[in-house]
């Protein structure tokens, strides 16, 4: 097998750059670049000499023996100063090592796969971690990487087949005088159903977390969305000016707002209008409407006017803008808020209250929740079988669909096995005439 | 008789009778090597046929025009369909059989079979030539060639027997092992491990007082295990049922240094859903009793034989045991328990043929791959003998995939797997059992036994006209159809959406609360069919919906089994495959992706790299 190695680090140049090996011939690389193998696991200062013996640099050398490592195979990180010239030049020297190459994308994580290092749920976990932008997203990820996911989802898994293995001895062993069916196990597939679906219902909300909560700011033309945009980006993304019709696509900024991250959604203004273009800027407002989990209906408090809201399971909110070329009083019951985003006038209050509303829509940390699309979507195949299994009366059915059911589990781990299943069977009861 | 065959089949049981027979219905000369000629087709231990799994074996082995099928329909006398109220799918038929009947059937066969000779020897050696089989030498015949061997050595492969503290060599009471043979293969480098398994004592059936114990009686209704087999022809008897108690069970605790199973005499693996009643014991010791089958042996004899009691205990302590049990007071033993140790060869080194890798020619089958049960055996004897005839022949071998069969979920079991104790057939092993049913067998696999040319003329016939009624049946009731509307009015009592569309009485089937009958109310023309075919359609409907998931999911499976992976594609050159796997896929040389993903420790992203490097060597030739 070949070694490979990958700058592990960050775009150049940065103040330290890490480059990674794994293989089978880390150890002649060491000996060959730094003279001598390093003790393991400890940071050695040496000297990076090429195969001519010129100086390269002067780094930081970690060894990491097989299977400690990584990867499970022998790994080395060199911690060289982050410039291009000498990263380049070390990779230069590397690659000219017949059984040496670069890394493809993910490969060591692929490595780290197979040596049965990481799961699958750990390796998502991990790829998650490395894009981690906030606080909340890398606790997330560390779930994922830690094990912990692995450990609930085969903990269930364990349960279900020990339900399947009772329901496969009523059918493989029903000549058998030990073997009797209990009502038991429909009580704890039941439970299984309700802690998986919570499960389920927990994952929506990392995947707020996750994606970021979806935040669009919707209204009739000209009623000021776009300067509330710009307002909340700090600069100027979405062409403001007087004419209506101005913002024809849907714009987008991401904002970390109380340790979330937020997507907001600038859209076409809502009205009836016989241009096409406009026409199809204000179709995509209403997918960002329905898809959104915060709506900002924005209205021109001189002059306001009813907009039409496609249906939406997102909160709504009423927010009266242009506060400072209101006349008089206004009418405080018909907006929830009312600023201005030109002069700034109830700004604070504004961002107070989307602060408070993703503090309420992200998980509370610690709560074990389902991290990929991929996983969610076998546990709610998972929660269907086991539903479909729940109203079987026939047992042979029955078993099909809890198969079906542990199946999934077994999918987000990556293990299936029928000899689980025999396992119990033979445990549990004394089979044998 | 010449000393030249196609084939040679080494051994006289199930597996070995099954492949002579099958070997020669496949047009080859074969010779049935054995001992004695009177002990072909003998049941060593239970007398019994079909089961759990076991049943559907059976029915595979017959709709391949086998023989276990027939024999036991010729020797059985007691019919039951286990699992009767439960869904088709994981019914098994089974029965007693008088030993006597049954093996007399099975002789009766193997002496008409065109083609087919038998040697009474003793098989000394293998002859091998340019590493492949050429034949075998017989002690006292000599060299007998031939361009395929199948060895189904049974128990006999350096078997001994143990009781108590007592131990020697045999291959089943009374009989000579086979110790040579075991030594040749060794020498060949071929991988063998070590089995055991017991039988428990056979008892005077005069000396059992009877009365007062439950009894266990025959179905009404009779199930044959043979498409050809119209009624039973012996007179139907009960077993009856006792308990082993806590007294007895103080007995054996009490004894249990002096059973060879806990003494340390024995080191081979005994099955976990056929244990001792030491293991029971031991292990289930918080039961207050354990079910014992009082099973008659024949109809013209004594001999009893209790299922459950297998044991390993000296004789004096079965006899102190035995007689505390209810109606077995003052029993005599005519035979004592035993257990039974003997080699196995690791059939991960097998091809799905059955073809040993190592010796290309030499086939094996039965509890040599490490199976137990005359069931399992008889079905790769069936398997092992059409591709050793195919092999003689220079015809395509013939592999059934675990998707269309029980019998390809074992062989695929076997060879992808290996075995860590005997291995016995399940419904539970087959992940496609809704689809793999007993009812189907025929329709499965009897197609491909005409393909084979290996299925008798009254069998097509019988086949042919059978498939004719049910597709007549299953076109009609494809043809004719209700709205909701008129579901409504003809009062069927199944709740289905009103929403115009229309639902073929194929259809309607499928809901639990119709039948045939009920429909012939409203097209008369379904009353003329016969009870067989209306009963096939009726589990055909039942399952219909599942049936086309799982064709999916097969499709899937078989496309896996489509990847070939190419003889010269060297598993050491992958990239980011652990050395653990390496080795495995260096021993087992999968075929195909499917083979490979079957191997145990088989990872998603390892199956991802292999596939990559099979698309990087296409693309570079």
């Amino acid at each position: 097998m070949d070694t490979i190695f990958a700058l592990s680090s960050g775009a150049l140049p940065s103040g330290v750059a890490v480059v990674r090996l794994s293989g089978p011939h880390v150890k002649k690389l060491l000996t060959q670049f730094v003279g001598s193998i390093p003790e393991p696991r400890y940071m050695n200062f040496c000297v990076l000499r090429s195969v001519k013996g010129e100086m390269i640099d002067q780094a930081l050398v970690v060894y990491f023996p097989a299977p400690k490592s990584f990867t499970g195979e022998d790994c080395a990180e060199f911690h060289l100063h982050g410039s291009k010239a000498v990263v380049a030049r070390f990779l230069e020297e590397l690659g000219m090592f017949p059984e040496c190459r670069l890394a493809e994308p993910g490969e060591f994580v692929r490595r780290a796969f197979t040596e049965g290092k990481l799961d699958l749920t750990a390796a998502e976990g991990l790829a998650d971690l490395i894009r981690a932008e906030t606080e909340s997203q890398r606790r997330l990820s560390l779930m994922g990487t830690s094990g912990a996911l692995a450990t609930l989802y085969r903990s269930w898994r364990k349960r279900l087949i020990r339900a399947r293995a009772l329901v496969e001895a009523n059918l493989d062993f029903s000549d058998e005088g030990d073997v009797v069916v209990t009502d038991k196990i429909w009580e704890d597939i039941t439970l299984l159903q309700k802690e998986i679906s919570q499960h389920i219902l927990a994952g929506k909300r990392a995947g707020i977390m996750r994606d970021g909560l979806k935040i669009v700011i919707a209204g009739a033309p000209n009623s000021g969305k776009s300067s509330i945009v710009n307002r909340l980006a700090g600069r100027d993304i979405a062409i403001v000016t007087e004419a209506a019709g101005t913002t024809r696509d849907a714009l987008e900024i991401r904002l970390i707002l109380g340790d979330l991250p937020v997507l907001v959604t600038d859209t076409a203004g809502l009205r009836d209008t016989e241009n096409h273009i406009e026409r199809m800027g204000i179709d995509i407002a209403v997918r960002c409407i329905q898809e959104a989990d915060l709506v900002l209906v924005i209205y021109d408090m001189q002059n306001p006017q009813i907009v039409d809201l496609p249906e939406t399971s997102a909160k709504i909110w009423h927010i009266g803008n242009k506060r400072d070329l209101a006349l008089g009083d206004t009418d405080t019951t018909r907006w929830i808020l009312q600023i201005s985003a030109k002069t700034g006038e109830g700004w604070d209050n504004f961002i107070e209250h989307i602060n408070t509303f993703c503090q309420e829509h992200i998980t509370i940390i610690g709560e074990m929740i389902p991290v990929r699309e991929r996983q969610v979507a076998l546990l709610k195949n998972s929660l269907i079988e086991l539903n479909i299994a729940f109203n079987k009366k026939d047992l042979e059915l029955c078993a099909e669909h809890l198969r079906h059911a542990s199946d999934c589990l077994g999918r987000i781990t990556g293990d299936i096995d029928i000899e689980d299943l025999l396992d119990v069977v033979f445990s549990e009861f004394c089979i044998g005439k | 008789m010449s000393n030249a065959f196609d084939v040679i089949v080494i051994g006289g049981g199930h597996a070995g009778c099954e492949a002579a027979s099958a070997a020669a219905r496949a047009g080859a000369s074969t010779a049935l090597v054995t001992y004695q000629f009177s002990t072909v087709g003998v049941m060593s231990c239970n007398p019994a046929i079909g089961g759990l799994g076991k049943g559907h074996l059976v029915r595979e082995i017959d709709a391949l025009d086998g023989l276990m099928g027939r024999a036991a329909d010729q020797g059985g006398i007691q019919f039951r369909l286990l699992n009767r109220r439960k869904g088709p799918a994981v019914r098994g038929p089974r029965t007693q059989v008088d030993r006597k009947l049954y093996q007399q059937a099975m002789q009766n066969f193997i002496t008409q079979q065109h083609g087919l000779y038998i040697i009474e020897d003793e098989v000394v050696d293998l002859i091998l030539e340019n590493g492949r089989i050429a034949g075998a030498v017989l002690s006292k015949r000599g060299d007998l060639r031939a361009v395929s061997v199948i060895l189904t050595t049974g128990t006999f492969l350096n078997g001994r027997i143990h009781m108590g503290n007592r131990s020697w060599h045999a291959g089943r009471i009374g009989e000579k092992n086979a110790q040579q043979l075991a030594k040749r293969l060794t020498c060949y480098g071929i991988r063998l491990g070590r089995l055991k398994t017991g039988t428990p004592p056979r008892l005077d059936g005069r000396t059992i007082d009877w009365e007062g114990l439950d009894l266990q009686k025959p179905d009404d209704e009779f199930v044959s295990f043979s498409l050809l087999t119209e009624k039973h022809e012996q007179t139907q008897i009960d077993c009856a049922i006792t308990r082993t108690n806590p007294e007895t069970h103080r007995i054996v605790r009490e004894n249990l240094e002096r059973s060879a199973m806990y003494s340390g005499a024995i080191k081979g693996i005994g099955p976990r859903y056929c244990p001792s009643l030491e293991d029971k014991i031991v292990k289930f010791g918080d039961r207050n009793g354990h079910q014992i089958f009082l099973e008659p042996e024949g109809l013209d004899n004594d001999i009893i034989y209790p299922n459950g009691i297998s044991t390993s205990l000296p004789e004096d302590i079965q006899s102190v045991f035995i007689r505390t049990i209810e109606g077995l007071h003052r029993v005599k033993i005519l035979q004592p328990g035993y257990a039974i140790e003997y080699d196995f060869v690791d059939p991960r080194q097998l091809e799905r043929t059955l073809e040993l890798r190592a010796i290309p020619g030499l086939y094996l089958a039965g509890q040599i791959n490490g199976t137990t049960g005359y069931e399992e055996a008889g079905a790769q004897g069936l398997i092992a003998g059409l591709n050793a005839a195919h092999m003689a022949g220079h015809l395509c071998p013939l592999i059934l995939q675990r998707t269309q069969s029980y019998i390809g979920v074992m062989i695929d079991d076997l060879v992808s797997r290996g075995v860590s104790e005997p291995y016995r057939m399940f419904t539970s092993r087959a992940e496609f059992r809704l689809s793999l049913r007993v009812d189907n067998a025929d329709q499965r696999l009897t197609p491909i036994g005409l393909k084979l040319g290996i299925i008798s003329h009254k069998r097509k016939a019988v086949f042919l006209q059978h498939c004719k009624k049910l597709e007549k049946i299953r076109n009609f009731v494809q043809s004719v159809s209700l709205t909701p509307n008129e579901v409504a009015l003809h009062n069927l009592k199944i709740k289905i959406s009103r929403d115009g569309v229309r639902r073929t009485a194929y259809d309607l089937l499928s809901y639990s609360e119709i039948n045939v009958m009920k429909l012939s109310e409203i097209w008369p023309e379904l009353k003329e069919y016969d009870l067989r075919t209306i009963e096939l359609l009726e589990i055909e409907t039942q399952y219909a919906t599942y049936v086309k998931r799982q064709a999916q999911d097969i499709v899937v499976l078989d496309r896996d089994e489509q990847r070939i992976i190419p003889r010269n594609l060297k598993f050491d050159d992958i990239a980011g495959l652990s050395n653990e796997l390496k080795s495995k896929l260096l021993q087992r040389m999968p075929r195909t992706i499917g083979e490979a993903r079957r191997i145990d420790g088989m990872t998603p992203a390892a199956l991802l790299a292999i596939i990559t490097h099979m698309q990087r060597l296409s693309r570079a030739i």
